[in-house]
C-alpha cells in the first residue's frame, strides 16, 4: 500500500501522509488526499441533514416515488372554470404530434379526459401514456402545518426548554459546590466521596431503571419535569471536571479573601466560580447536550403528551402508524433546528471549548 | 462559520448598549441571590465553622447523588431477587436467584436459541459483536480524523465543526435520518439502482441492520472523539518532531516512537468513553430499527426497557437481574482498562 508520493522525498505511505507537514509552496499528493477527505466529509456529515431537509418539502406522492430526487417538485395545477379544485397540468402528446399543456379533469383507466383551460368545454380523451405531468420546484410548507396539527411542536419544546434550562442550572451549582468542596478543604472522609462519586462513571442511569422509577413514583414525579430534571442532576463528570479545574486555583486567594472577612459562600460564589469560568462553560455545553438530547429516563417518567419533551415526542409521532413518512420527516427537521441553529452560533466556543477545557 | 464579518456601526453601539443592559440585569439578579444565599450561610457557617463547610458545600450533590444514584443501585438488588409484576418492593415475593438463573439457562451458551431467555442471549451477543465493533472502528475513524485534522490545512475549526455537528444530534433525529436514507425507497437504495446495482434491504435484513447500526453511531459520535484526539495531537510539543527528523527519523518512525505514545492517555480516555457508551446503545437504535427486523438489533439496554417498561407484563425482576448483569460487565470493563493504564504507566 506504501506509494512513494511526488513531493514526499523519503516519506512514504498512508502515515507520513497523515503526519507530515506540507512543505512551503507546494501542493503535494498529501494534500489533495486531504482535502478530498475533508470534503468528502463534509457530504456524509451534512449530506443525511440536508437529504432529509429537502425531502421534508416534498407532497405525499412525491415522497413515495422511487428513485427520489433531490429537489421537492410539485405538480402545477391551473384554476378552471366550471371546476371547484384546481386541475393538475400536463403536456399532452396529440394525435398529430404537437404537444398542448392541458389540464386533467378525471382519468379512467388507460385514458385521461383532458381539457384546455383556455376553452375549459371540450373535453380531450388521450392515452396516459401520452401526457407528461408539468412539474415547478416548490418548497411546500404543507408537511410543517399538517404535521404540528398532532405533533405538539411549541409544547414539547417549551417543554424540553425547561428541562435543559434548570437541569443545566441545577447541574452547575450542585457540582461545582461539591468541587468546590472536595478540591479547598480538609475534613474526614473527603477522598472516600470523591472515589464513590467518580466509581459511578461506570454505573449510568441506564443501569438502574427498575429501582430508579420506583423512586419517582414514590416520590409522585411521575409526568413531572422534575422527575427527569433533578435525578441526573448531580454527574461524576461534572464533579471531577470541576475538581480538576478548581485544583488549579491558588488558596492564597482563598486564604487571603478569608482574611478580609468574606464569608465561604462569598468566596465560593465571587472568588472560585468566576475563575472556573472554562470549566463551568464545558461542563454547561455537556449539559446542555445531554438534556436536550435525552430519551430514555424521560420516556419513563413522562407518559402523558403535555408533559413530553421533543425527543419523546418525536418518536412517539413516529411510532404512530397513522403518521406518514412526510409527517415525520417535517416533525424531525422541526426537531432538529434548534440545536443547529444553536450550534451555528456558538460551533467556534463549542468546539474549543471542550477541546481546550474538557478532558484535561 | 463565525468568520470576522464587520458589521455595521450603527448595530454595534444598540448591540454593546443591550449587551451592557442585559449584563447589569444580570448582576442585579445574581447579588440578590448571593445576599440572599448568604444570609443563610453566613450562620451556618458561624455555627459549623470553616472546616465544617466543605460538608455543608458537597451535600446537595450527596442528597442527589445518594437518593438517585446509590440507593437505586441498592434496590436493583432486591428487585433482581424478587418475583412478580409488582413495582412496590413490600409486594414482591423472594424468589431468590430465579431471575439470574433464567437469564443464563442455556443449553448451549453460544446459540441464543437454545436459552430459555433467548431475547437476553441474543441481546448479550448482538451487544458483544457492537461494542467490538463500534469500538474499533469509532477510534480508528477519530484517530485517522484527527491525524488530518492536524495537518496544517486552511479553516481547521471549521473542518472541526464540521465532524461536531452529528454530535449535537440526539439520537432519536439520527434514528430517523438514516431510516430514512436506508429504508426500501430510500437515498442509497436509489444510488444502487443508478449505478446499475439491484436495491439492498438494508433494514430488513438482519446483517445488514446490524451493520448499519454500527455505522450509525459511528457516525454520530465520531466528531466528539475526535476533537478529544486532536487536542491530544496537539498537546505533543513540536520540536519533539524536529529533534526526531534531524536524528534521521522517518515519519513513520516518529509517529511510532513520538505520536502513538504520547497520544496513549487520550487515546485510553477515548476508549473508556466510547466503550461505556457503546455499552448502553439504545436511543438510536430504538428509532432506527426498533429492534428489528425480529431481534437482530436488540441490545441489553433495550432488553431491559422491553422487560420493565415496555412489555404489558412487566417482569422487574428479570430487567434488574439484567441491570445487574450489564453493570457488572461495566466494571469489569472499566477496572480492566484502568489495569491496562497502570502497566503501560510503568514503562
Amino acid at each position: 500500500m506504501t506509494t512513494q508520493t511526488a513531493a514526499g522525498a523519503g516519506r512514504t505511505g498512508v502515515v507520513g501522509y497523515l503526519t507530515r507537514t506540507k512543505k512551503r509552496g507546494r501542493i503535494g499528493t498529501a494534500d489533495v488526499l486531504t482535502y478530498i477527505y475533508l470534503l468528502v466529509g463534509i457530504v456524509l456529515m451534512f449530506g443525511p441533514v440536508i437529504w432529509i431537509l429537502m425531502s421534508s418539502f416534498k407532497t405525499p406522492a412525491e415522497v413515495t416515488k422511487f428513485p427520489p430526487r433531490f429537489l421537492p417538485y410539485q405538480q402545477e395545477t391551473a384554476v378552471v372554470e366550471g371546476y371547484d379544485e384546481p386541475l393538475p397540468l400536463f403536456d399532452v402528446t396529440l394525435e398529430d404530434g404537437s404537444v398542448a399543456r392541458l389540464a386533467q379533469v378525471r382519468r379512467v383507466g388507460l385514458e385521461a379526459q383532458m381539457i384546455d383551460p383556455a376553452s375549459p368545454e371540450e373535453i380531450i380523451r388521450v392515452n396516459i401514456n401520452a401526457r407528461q405531468p408539468v412539474e415547478e420546484v416548490k418548497f411546500s410548507l404543507d408537511n410543517y402545518t399538517e404535521g404540528m396539527e398532532s405533533f405538539n411542536f411549541w409544547r414539547y419544546f417549551l417543554n424540553s426548554v425547561v428541562v435543559t434550562f434548570v437541569a443545566t442550572i441545577l447541574t452547575l451549582l450542585v457540582n461545582s459546590m461539591a468541587a468546590f468542596s472536595l478540591s479547598k478543604y480538609e475534613y474526614r472522609g473527603r477522598n472516600a466521596i470523591f472515589l464513590i462519586i467518580l466509581s459511578t462513571l461506570m454505573v449510568p442511569l441506564s443501569v438502574i431503571l427498575v429501582p430508579a422509577f420506583l423512586l419517582i413514583t414514590q416520590i409522585g414525579w411521575n409526568n413531572n419535569l422534575l422527575g427527569v430534571i433533578v435525578p441526573g442532576a448531580a454527574t461524576p463528570t461534572g464533579v471531577f471536571l470541576l475538581r480538576q479545574y478548581m485544583l488549579t486555583i491558588p488558596d492564597e486567594l482563598i486564604d487571603s479573601a478569608r482574611i478580609d472577612g468574606a464569608s465561604e459562600w462569598r468566596i465560593y460564589l465571587q472568588i472560585v466560580l468566576p475563575l472556573a469560568r472554562p470549566a463551568l462553560a464545558v461542563l454547561a455545553i455537556f449539559s446542555v447536550m445531554w438534556r436536550w438530547n435525552d430519551f430514555l429516563w424521560p420516556k419513563i417518567v413522562l407518559t402523558q403528551n403535555q408533559v413530553f419533551t421533543l425527543q419523546v415526542g418525536l418518536e412517539a409521532f413516529q411510532g404512530d402508524l397513522q403518521v406518514q413518512w412526510n409527517l415525520i420527516l417535517a416533525m424531525t427537521v422541526l426537531t432538529l433546528l434548534p440545536i443547529t441553529f444553536v450550534f451555528g452560533i456558538l460551533q467556534k466556543y463549542i468546539t474549543t471549548g471542550i477541546a481546550t477545557t474538557g478532558m484535561k | 462559520m463565525s468568520s470576522a464579518t464587520v458589521p455595521h456601526t450603527h448595530h454595534v453601539s444598540v448591540w454593546r448598549r443591550v449587551q451592557k443592559q442585559l449584563g447589569a440585569a444580570f448582576n442585579a439578579v445574581l447579588n440578590f441571590f448571593i445576599d440572599l444565599m448568604d444570609y443563610i450561610m453566613h450562620p451556618l457557617q458561624r455555627l459549623v465553622g470553616i472546616r465544617g463547610m466543605g460538608y455543608v458545600f458537597v451535600l446537595p450533590n450527596l442528597l442527589i447523588f445518594g437518593v438517585f444514584i446509590l440507593l437505586p443501585m441498592i434496590t436493583n438488588f432486591f428487585y433482581t431477587f424478587t418475583g412478580g409484576a409488582n413495582l412496590f418492593l413490600d409486594q414482591r415475593p423472594y424468589v431468590g436467584a430465579q431471575n439470574l438463573e433464567r437469564l443464563f439457562d442455556c443449553q448451549n451458551f453460544l446459540a441464543p436459541n437454545t436459552c430459555r431467555e433467548d431475547l437476553f442471549a441474543r441481546a448479550v451477543t448482538n451487544t458483544a459483536l457492537f461494542v467490538i465493533t463500534q469500538v474499533a472502528l469509532m477510534i480508528g475513524i477519530s484517530l485517522l480524523t484527527a491525524l488530518v485534522l492536524n495537518r496544517k490545512i486552511i479553516a481547521r475549526g471549521f473542518f472541526r465543526s464540521v465532524y461536531f455537528y452529528p454530535v449535537l444530534l440526539s439520537p432519536i433525529v439520527v434514528g430517523l435520518i438514516w431510516k430514512w436514507i436506508l429504508q426500501e425507497n430510500g437515498l442509497l437504495n436509489a444510488l444502487l439502482v443508478a449505478f446499475g446495482g439491484d436495491k439492498v434491504g438494508f433494514l430488513t435484513d438482519a446483517n445488514w441492520a446490524r451493520f448499519w447500526v454500527v455505522m450509525i453511531s459511528v457516525w454520530s459520535l465520531m466528531g466528539f472523539y475526535t476533537l478529544i484526539l486532536l487536542a491530544g495531537l496537539q498537546s505533543i510539543p513540536s520540536d519533539l518532531y524536529e529533534a526526531a527528523d534531524i536524528d534521521g527519523a522517518n515519519v513513520f518512525q516518529s509517529f511510532r516512537s513520538i505520536t502513538l505514545p504520547l497520544l496513549m492517555p487520550t487515546m485510553l480516555v477515548v476508549l473508556i468513553l466510547s466503550l461505556i457508551r457503546a455499552v448502553q446503545v439504545f436511543d438510536v437504535v430504538f428509532a432506527f430499527t426498533g429492534g428489528g427486523p425480529g431481534s437482530a438489533t436488540i441490545y441489553i439496554v433495550q432488553y431491559i426497557y422491553n422487560n420493565g417498561f415496555a412489555s404489558a407484563t412487566k417482569e422487574y425482576g428479570l430487567a434488574s437481574a439484567a441491570s445487574l448483569v450489564m453493570a457488572g460487565s461495566l466494571i469489569v470493563l472499566t477496572l480492566a482498562q484502568l489495569r491496562l493504564r497502570g502497566t503501560n504507566n510503568v514503562t
